[in-house]
């Protein structure tokens, strides 16, 4: 009797949890699915090369993935220095026990945990109307120039957010890196930092890439943090300089599909434009999946 | 037990004054004092955790590199301070070089592994580190095994080739004294023999310290041993002397094998 209940239980629990995996994976092949065969079509090469036409409901959304580029190459630019630099510090400078270090890591978790809206937000008060307004005050007497919603801005706003991604990283890579090797640099007469510039950085490039990568795949569908800080509705121009505004995938999606007059004509091209956005995470997301896996090969190849 | 080993003549080329080094407050070896003679080799040798491998490592302030660790007392490098004021760590361990108990390429090529030292010198001058190279991999031993693939990742190499691997990079910035720490102690009988030999060939030029657990080995490459336990120095003679007539009865007893 308990043994027959034991086998009915076990049999439950594994139909139960299947079931579970099962739809997981139904989810996915339904959202794929479904955008795959209702964007597939329309993504022409003059979908991905034109901009949007009459009232959006015809042409193209190439502003919106310039848009997206362009803002995520500025936000690679200005994170990866300085979450890299925040990294080598905790790992290789800081003292592991003292306040000021768990201070930092304490900073670096909560940034982590912090709603993107929050960001922009902070980005709005902080980034346009501070140092935005500030630059206009002390450089072009008064004009609105950089006091307002602009690519750079709303740069370094992602750049905030996907701080803690390229940090944490970076810190893991650097972790990674043999002891050995940083007491045989410094044993051969190397400064600490010969030691981290010629040994410990080339071994955790790797890991630093696909910190960026993930940070740049962040960075590509995050709205939240743009939505104050620059991004705009519809732009027939491509930026041109760092205080301009520019459109953006993700908020084209959302923009698309909640503005539209004429819901049928605009469909398609929602259609094709979630494509190209989840195209564009997912080949992201690959890279930083083949270069961590080629970094664990070269890892496992130095062991032997 | 003072550490006046009978040195003959041979000029001092290391001389520790009461070397106290602890870890936080905890003493992990010391107070020490002794003589290490120009170009021989002196063996240290002791039990597991005896401090044998803190001794070596305060003498070419690796020990600054351990979190907590506090050196007092004297080492002087032909008569300088090495813990003086205003003394550069990095400029010590210039002048006296290191090879570790597992052997640690860098994941570079052969080459670079060797010239690494040269170049964070500030040696720019290629033909004259290809020629340093070369030396470097002849005094090691390895050259003629190597020379048709300098280009190749020094990953490659077998296990003893890597640790003569790392006792090339260490001569290429030709220290004065090369510090040993346990540097046969991962590889087989073989390539054990090889560096045993190296060190003896090595000793004509350089002021050889190696740390060892194999007695054998000590009494095979070294002319002076030191007996370290418990964090003591317990005597400090020619090698002949440690193995034949010690004067010590804790030395007699490990080194005949009653204990260890």
């Amino acid at each position: 009797m308990k043994r027959r209940s034991r086998r009915v239980g076990d049999l439950a629990l594994s139909l139960g949890t299947g079931l579970a995996a099962a739809l997981v994976l139904l989810i996915v092949v339904v959202i794929l699915g479904d955008v795959v065969y209702n964007g597939a079509p329309h993504m022409t090469l003059t979908f991905l090369t034109q901009a949007p036409r009459d009232g959006m409901t015809a042409g193209g959304i190439f502003p919106a993935i310039f848009g997206t580029v362009a803002l995520v190459v500025l936000m690679t630019l200005a994170v990866l220095p300085a979450g890299v630099a925040t990294a080598i510090y905790l790992s290789e400078y800081a003292n592991p026990g003292s306040r000021v270090t768990r201070l930092v890591r304490v900073a670096v978790n909560n940034l982590a945990g912090v709603p993107s809206i929050v960001f922009g937000l902070f980005g709005l008060g902080f980034f346009v109307q501070f140092v935005g307004a500030g630059i206009d005050r002390a450089l072009y007497g008064g004009q609105r120039v950089f006091g307002q919603p602009a690519l750079v801005w709303a740069a370094l706003t992602m750049a905030v957010l996907t701080l803690p991604v390229v940090i944490v990283a970076t810190e893991e890579a650097l972790a990674a890196v043999p002891r050995e090797l940083r007491l045989a640099s410094a044993a051969l007469g190397a400064s600490r930092l010969q030691t981290i510039v010629r040994v410990v950085l080339p071994q955790a490039l790797p890991g630093i890439l696909t910190g960026a990568i993930l940070a740049i795949s962040r960075g590509a569908g995050e709205v939240a943090p743009i939505l104050f800080t620059g991004v705009a509705y519809f732009l027939p121009k491509l930026p041109r300089s760092l205080h301009d505004q520019f459109m953006q995938l993700g908020y084209h999606v959302y923009v698309l599909s909640t503005q539209s007059p004429d819901v049928d004509a605009t469909r398609p091209i929602l259609y094709a434009t979630v494509l190209v956005l989840l195209l564009l995470t997912f080949a992201l997301n690959a890279t930083a999946v083949v270069v961590r896996s080629h970094m664990r090969r070269r890892f496992a190849g130095a062991s032997s | 037990m003072n550490g006046d080993a009978n040195t003959d003549a041979a000029k001092i080329s290391l001389s520790v004054r009461d070397l106290i080094v602890s870890y936080g407050d905890k003493r992990a070896l010391g107070p020490v004092t002794m003589e290490i003679a120009e170009k021989h080799v002196t063996a240290l040798i002791g039990p597991s955790g005896c401090g044998k491998s803190t001794f070596l490592r305060s003498l070419n302030r690796m020990n600054d590199l351990v979190l907590g660790c506090r050196v007092e007392g004297d080492v002087r490098l032909d008569g300088q301070p090495i813990y003086g004021p205003g003394v550069d760590p990095v400029e010590v361990r210039r002048r006296v070089g290191m090879v570790f108990q597992k052997s640690n390429p860098f994941p570079k090529t052969i080459f670079d592994n060797v010239a690494y030292g040269l170049r964070i010198g500030g040696m720019r001058d290629r033909a004259e580190i290809a020629g340093r190279v070369e030396r470097a991999l002849e005094r090691a031993a390895l050259w003629n095994e190597v020379k048709e693939r300098l280009g190749e990742s020094a990953m490659g190499l077998s296990g003893g080739q890597q640790q003569r691997l790392c006792i090339a990079r260490a001569l290429a910035v030709e220290p004065e004294v090369l510090l040993m720490d346990e540097p046969a102690s991962a590889l087989d009988p073989i390539a054990t023999a090889h560096i045993e030999e190296l060190i003896h060939e090595l000793a004509r030029d350089y002021t050889v310290v190696i740390v060892t657990h194999n007695m054998q080995q000590a009494a095979r490459v070294s002319d002076y041993t030191a007996f370290f336990y418990m964090g003591d120095m317990v005597e400090f003679a020619s090698t002949d002397t440690i193995f034949t007539h010690p004067s010590q009865p804790r030395t007699e007893d490990y080194v005949t094998g009653r204990f260890g």
